[in-house]
């Protein structure tokens, strides 16, 4: 990894990311080899390099919240998971499936999705292999 | 290690105080530490202040100075300590610092949060502030939501039930119902858990703490300061221990350990130059039914996974062997954040030296634990408070 991929890794922000992910492409960074999600909270002589995200992932834990978030309020009841990729875990809510039905151990890909009450965007997450509709 | 001795303490009733403002309610609980440890406030050299939802609240960011108002004079330095959940007891962990640095000899600690006037959606916008705002708030995670998840793995990984978080919440109703200063004075059954509507799931309105205005106050001082003053203090602080996790849950190992607080914990003891084993009582951030199971097993009172059948099998219960949350914790007694983390030691100090209403179920006590968490507990104090001439 040169000097000015870190350089340039460095300054990678979370809607950068988004962007990234949002295209397919998504992907986590590896600071001094341990993995995390941009933004990157490194050292001044840490090495970034950038690896493609694994397809898919495991739902580790999850929970439907009924009492949101006013940022979510037409998006209740809605399922959060961590979501275990292998080098990272992602947090995100859930959808293509009832809140109730999402379990441990689901497999899911990651997408990115729209808020319903204010139209933001935050990480998605959709059954694998299967033809879902983002709501 | 120089003990801190906890000369008086105070504190005002927990619950709904529509009309009153944070500096009025904080004016109470000082006004009681200071009269109780018979010490001149002229003699303060510190405040250490925690206050967590102040901009929001009232409006009101930079309180250290407002609260230290009328106190004394210019020469008192007065912080506030902001660590989301557990700024109280890392106020505490300050001020033991300060004082065992040989820099000051008298100090004021304390907390205050008024809450109830914001009404659940600012509230749950404004706690969720202490959560990671990127990846956490932004999918949407409130901290119910967040505990939802912990529960989630703990549960699974320990084949345990919500039935075993109900008996968490029932008995801690118990034991605030005749705790006059609690928030929550009603006995509820399993039944009533088990029914309560969700918030996040497993969790319903009956694992989580209330929201909750309130303020708490405590005089520390210096064994030196004691001594030519002829107080009697009737505990001390004998170890003071802090830990720190990430912030963000898919940033951490394992979601059924609380390794901030396990670090806090080891380092406490150390200094108090005791075991698990020797803890008499112990009040924990029980900010929702799982959280009392995790401090539990962080403060080394339980092994992984044997904390969730406590409160049923009655060990934790007031008449148990190791009663835990005897003030109705943060569950049942109230939650005003920043007060917190002094309240405990408020609370345990009165069980220790009998004059707390619920100091009969341990009349033979001489060594107690506070726990108090941030957030997810990405950041923990805990302290031990050991009764004076025990």
């Amino acid at each position: 990894m040169s000097v000015e991929a870190t350089t340039e890794l460095r300054d990678v922000g979370h809607g950068d990311w988004l962007d990234a992910l949002e295209a397919d492409d998504g992907f986590y960074l590896l600071a001094d080899g341990e993995p995390t999600v941009p933004p990157a909270a490194v050292g001044p002589s840490s090495t970034l390099e950038r690896e493609p995200l694994p397809e898919t992932g495991t739902v580790t834990a999850t929970t439907t919240i009924h009492v949101p978030h006013p940022d979510f309020a037409d998006d209740a009841p809605y399922a959060v998971a961590l979501v275990d990729f292998g080098p990272v875990t992602l947090t995100g809510q859930v959808t293509g499936v009832d809140p109730e039905a999402v379990e441990r151990g689901l497999e899911v890909e990651p997408t990115v999705r729209r808020s319903a009450t204010d139209d933001e965007r935050l990480v998605g997450f959709v059954p694998a292999a299967e033809e879902v509709s983002d709501r | 290690m120089t003990e801190v001795l906890v000369a008086g303490v105070g504190a005002t009733d927990f619950g709904e105080h529509p009309d009153r403002t944070g500096r009025e309610l904080f004016a109470e609980a000082r006004s009681l530490a200071l009269e109780r440890s018979t010490v001149s406030d002229t003699d303060l050299d510190a405040l250490y202040y925690g206050n967590f939802l102040g901009a929001t609240a009232e409006e009101q960011n930079h309180q250290a100075p407002l609260m230290a108002a009328g106190l004394a004079g210019p020469d008192l330095e007065a912080t506030r300590v902001e660590n989301a959940c557990a700024s109280g007891g890392y106020a505490v962990a300050d001020a033991v610092r300060a004082i065992r640095s040989g820099d000051v000899d008298v100090v004021l600690v304390g907390g205050m949060e008024r809450m109830t006037n914001l009404g659940t959606a600012a509230t749950t916008a404004t706690l969720a502030h202490a959560a990671d705002a990127v990846h956490e708030v932004g999918a949407g995670v409130t901290f119910p939501g967040a505990y939802g998840l912990l529960a989630d793995a703990y549960l699974e990984r320990h084949d345990a039930s919500h039935e075993d978080l109900a008996h968490v919440a029932v008995k801690n109703h118990a034991n605030a119902a005749t705790n006059p200063k609690a928030q929550y004075r009603e006995e509820i059954d399993v039944a009533d858990v088990l029914e309560a509507p969700t918030v996040a799931d497993p969790l319903g309105l009956y694992d989580a703490c209330p929201i909750t205005d309130g303020a708490a106050a405590a005089v520390l001082v210096s064994p030196e300061y004691a001594a030519a003053q002829d107080l009697e203090p009737a505990a001390a602080i004998t170890g003071s221990g802090r830990g720190t996790d990430a912030l963000a849950l898919q940033d951490r190992d394992d979601l059924t350990r609380t390794k901030a607080a396990e670090a806090a914990a080891d380092d406490a003891y150390e200094q108090a130059d005791i075991e698990p084993a020797d803890v008499d009582l112990a009040e924990v951030h029980d900010c929702f039914t799982i959280a009392e199971l995790l401090a539990l097993e962080a403060l080394g009172l339980y092994e992984p996974g044997e904390a969730a059948s406590a409160a049923r099998n009655g060990e934790t219960t007031a008449d148990g062997d190791l009663p835990v949350n005897l003030s109705g914790g943060l569950k049942a007694k109230g939650h005003p954040v920043g007060a917190t983390g002094v309240s405990q030691l408020v609370e345990l100090t009165k069980l220790l030296d009998g004059s707390h209403p619920n100091a009969d179920a341990v009349p033979a006590a001489t060594t107690g634990v506070a726990h108090n968490a941030g957030g997810t507990v990405a950041t923990a104090s805990v302290h031990v408070l050991e009764e004076v001439g025990a």
